[in-house]
């Protein structure tokens, strides 16, 4: 065979394998992303059938909703305690796990840490809701057995947020952990070595050996962490629903706010133009991100 | 002795050799105290992974206990006069067999089609060098970034369009493809499979079809299970987007159902844990079971950069 007629052959293979592919893909993602920024100038309430275009003045609206700007600080403040909590916490996780590989118990250790990030959210979240709850849990049960004041900590506006703080840190470190191992097996040993023959500590090879080396790392799950938290939903509706039927009680977060706005309110722009600003939190950190790694790798 | 140490290792041995060097003349009471540090950490490590699991299993204990047991304080683990009352009551209550396999159907075809669809354009992504491709695959891995969260409002009104809500169809219509798939196997391909075998097999004549059944997919075998694990578990416990595309009783995934039977005002706790421990228990161990692969699949994710 020629080489032409093999080119040709190979190309018509490409483009029969790629094509239901890609007019899937464009069918799944490329248009709904289209439509969704689309959307988001038009003003389209369901009931009525023409959307005229309005430009920016859903985003307008949304900066001087209330609703919206609770949801919004409350995600912000959900991501950023989760990320506080999940950094440095994983990070020593994995730095002991690595010590230990060779401990009889390294495949426990890594199994039970990661099995929260699996296990179907809402049973994972309907532990942690028996845990909190006000009559049943034993969470006031042991502290009501050192004699501190029990607390409806699902039903308290600053303590229902904490509760859900640390449900998704309690998820995200699994994960984090994960990523940290794998950068601490492919981190140089040699640098160890040296340290060890320097004399220095554990403690001190970890913090000035370990750390600054993770941090491309470091950024990842950041961003990783991050960017999962401000699309926190399921642990909200479960933790903050309550079976005691007292609406208004949930702790509103974004992807809440923007789903109550389309199927509640009917007002499908509105909440299209809540998506985009969820789409540019995310685009600004995976863009710092990037930022912060091109930085480093600038330097010499 | 630090002194001692460096200047032996000043001499050029190989590295596993000075290590070995440095702890070979170390007194026994160093190697004690090094002994005593890795227990500490053990113990440490111990403790703060049965805390991690510890919700989980009081969650599935609570399950067999009645409703007296479940208000004691501490908690049993071990329930004392285990009863199953709590999951004949539940399974009376709710279609939760239903659900769980709406859930399966749907994890199951979902995995099928992410893993085919990341196979085919991963392959052709990887081997097949036209400037427009690298402008498709560019395009691919932008829209990675962006979360379901954020078009799941267009892709619910084009699953309406076609009349597939409340259906698998419909559910299915969100999770035929994954961007980190194709990524994936793209980075699998041009690490794992050399051109010269490709070009090898095209000498011998093999079609190109033949090439990418035969001999490729066979190559990416822990890559596409790692895959297919991954895929399973993100359909199996998805939510936002059953719950707005599956709104009937009858068509609920089993988180969904799950969500919204906790919201009744008539449930008790004890049929609540009843009902996750019928979701938990086999999902835990489908995980433990499946843990090679899916720890591939999740370190692979980290490794963009």
């Amino acid at each position: 065979m020629t080489r032409p007629v093999l080119k040709r052959k190979q190309f018509l293979f490409a483009l029969a394998a790629l094509v239901p592919v890609l007019a899937v893909y464009v069918w799944v993602r490329i248009m709904p992303i289209g439509e969704i920024l689309r959307l988001s100038l038009h003003k389209w309430d369901l009931i009525s059938s023409n959307k005229p275009f309005i430009g920016l003045a859903n985003f307008r609206e949304l900066f001087q909703d209330d609703l919206f700007l609770t949801a919004l600080s409350n995600t912000a403040i959900i991501a950023f305690g989760v990320l506080a909590i999940t950094i440095p916490l994983s990070i020593g996780i994995a730095a002991l796990i690595h010590h230990r590989m060779r401990s009889r118990f390294a495949g426990f250790f890594e199994t039970a840490v990661f099995i929260p990030h699996v296990v179907s959210l809402v049973p994972a979240a309907m532990a942690w809701k028996w845990i909190f709850d006000a009559k049943l849990g034993p969470l006031n049960a042991m502290l009501a057995s050192v004699s501190i004041e029990p607390r409806a900590w699902l039903f308290d506006p600053f303590w229902s947020i904490v509760c859900i703080i640390v449900l998704c840190s309690w998820q995200a470190l699994g994960y984090a952990v994960l990523i940290y191992l794998v950068g601490f097996r492919n981190l140089p040993r040699s640098l160890y070595e040296a340290a060890v023959l320097d004399g220095s500590t554990g403690w001190q090879r970890f913090r000035f050996i370990s750390v600054p080396l993770l941090k491309p790392i470091t950024l990842y799950v950041s961003v990783v962490t991050l960017v999962s938290g401000f699309n926190v939903y399921a642990q909200a509706f479960v933790l903050a629903s309550d079976s005691q039927g007292a609406p208004g009680r949930q702790v509103r977060v974004l992807v809440l706010d923007m789903l109550e706005n389309a199927f509640r309110n009917y007002r499908i722009g509105y909440a299209a133009s809540e998506a985009v600003v969820l789409l540019l939190i995310v685009l600004l950190l995976t863009l710092v991100q990037f930022s912060l790694l091109r930085d480093r790798s600038a330097r010499p | 002795m630090i002194r001692a140490n460096r200047d032996a290792a000043r001499l050029p041995p190989p590295a596993t050799s000075t290590a070995r060097a440095t702890q070979a003349p170390r007194p026994g009471r160093a190697r004690r105290k090094a002994r005593l540090t890795d227990l500490a950490i053990d113990i440490v490590l111990m403790l703060f992974c049965l805390a991690m699991i510890l919700p989980l299993v009081l969650l599935v204990a609570n399950a067999f206990k009645t409703p007296a047991e479940m208000l004691t304080w501490p908690p049993t683990i071990l329930p004392r006069e285990p009863t199953l009352a709590n999951l004949t009551a539940v399974l009376g209550d709710t279609p939760l067999l239903r659900w769980i396999l709406n859930s399966l159907l749907f994890a199951v075809l979902s995995m099928i089609a992410i893993v085919v669809t990341s196979a085919i354009a991963g392959y052709v992504f990887a081997k097949f060098r036209y400037r427009s491709l690298s402008v498709v695959f560019a395009i691919v891995l932008a829209t990675a970034i962006v979360p379901f969260e954020v078009y799941m409002i267009p892709l619910y009104f084009q699953v309406q369009g076609l009349g597939l809500l409340n259906s698998t169809a419909g559910l299915l219509l969100g999770y035929l493809v994954m961007s980190f798939g194709i990524f994936l196997i793209r980075q699998n391909v041009i690490h794992s499979i050399p051109d010269e075998l490709l070009e090898a097999a095209r000498i011998d004549g093999a079609g190109e079809w033949w090439i990418f059944l035969h001999v490729v997919l066979p190559l990416l075998r822990g890559a596409l299970a790692a895959l297919a694990v991954l895929a399973f578990f993100q359909a199996w416990t998805a939510f936002a987007w059953p719950l707005i595309v599956a709104t009937s009783k009858e068509s609920y995934t089993i988180e969904v159902g799950l969500a919204l039977f906790q919201t009744g005002y008539t449930v008790d706790l004890g049929r609540l844990s009843a009902a996750s421990a019928v979701v938990l228990i086999p999902s835990v161990t489908l995980f433990v079971v499946l843990r090679r692969h899916f720890v591939e699949g999740i370190a692979a994710t980290g490794l963009k950069e």
